[in-house]
């Protein structure tokens, strides 16, 4: 009925959300943080999918919860943007080690 | 198990394949754009793996939204503000080491606990067909409140982000 089992889906997302939290620690470009977040809620995504298609009770709870998760990243994205846009403008860097004005 | 069924599989196979190597290639790439270029394709592969579980809907709302809406957006950082062309800027800091050691280690013991685990399957939900009409009927009944609330955090999330990116006066 399926073509491969629910397995291979979790172990593909758990590979994707090590690589997407991998750019998320490595990185010092913002946009570039941002685009692994990108990954991160992704795998999350074929998670929920995955898991409502093989052992829901009911089939489109899980789909449901992915439609709420890709509106909170497109919220995300687009406010995350904008905050690296304001801070280009005020500091003139994108990197996430000279954006130190809080430090002490 | 016929050839149609071992073709599907390898298919699956081959896009898991491409998404996750176009994956490591938007975290390792020295050209911030390039890694653009390389999420676009993560996320058709993305597509592809909801197609093979039969969300054809959410491939769908994948494509027009992230590579169509979100990608146009982060395309527009990138050239607003990186200088794209200088190849001497260091995009890493030195954590990777230790990062890449600990997150292999997280994925070793992941993979053998999600291959020993034994699944509750539901052969109902695997038979279910749930196209975009059971989708909205879900939408407007059970989950209407959800939809509501989250249809204020996007407006609210949208006129915030207008706020931040406007030019000052």
């Amino acid at each position: 009925m399926n073509a491969i089992p629910l397995s291979y889906y979790v172990v593909f997302s758990g590979l994707l959300f090590s690589i997407g939290l991998y750019g998320v620690l490595v990185r010092r470009n913002v946009i570039g943080i941002l685009m692994s977040i990108e990954l991160i809620v992704n795998a999350a995504n074929i998670n929920l999918v995955a898991f409502s298609r093989y052992v829901a009770v009911k089939p489109e709870t899980g789909q449901i919860f992915a439609a709420f998760v890709i509106v909170l990243a497109a919220a995300a994205a687009a406010v995350g943007l904008a905050i690296v846009l304001c801070v280009y403008r005020n500091r003139r860097t994108i990197y996430s080690d000279e954006i130190n004005l809080l430090k002490f | 198990m016929d050839a149609l069924h071992i073709l599907a599989k390898l298919g699956i196979f081959a896009a898991m394949l491409v998404t996750l190597t176009a994956a490591v290639m938007v975290v390792t790439l020295r050209n911030i754009f390039h890694c653009a270029l390389a999420l676009i394709l993560v996320l058709l592969g993305v597509a592809a793996a909801y197609i093979s579980l039969k969300a054809e809907f959410f491939a769908v709302i994948q494509i027009l939204l992230y590579v169509g809406a979100i990608m146009t957006l982060v395309i527009f950082a990138i050239m607003l503000t990186s200088r794209i062309g200088d190849k001497t800027i260091l995009q890493n800091n030195r954590q990777g080491l230790i990062s890449f050691a600990l997150l292999g280690l997280f994925n070793v013991f992941f993979t053998g606990a999600v291959l020993k685990t034994s699944w509750n399957l539901n052969p109902a939900a695997m038979a279910a067909n749930v196209d975009a009409g059971v989708l909205g009927a879900a939408f407007m009944n059970e989950y209407v409140f959800p939809f509501e609330i989250i249809s204020v955090v996007l407006i609210v999330a949208l006129v915030g982000a207008i706020i931040l990116g406007r030019a000052d006066q």
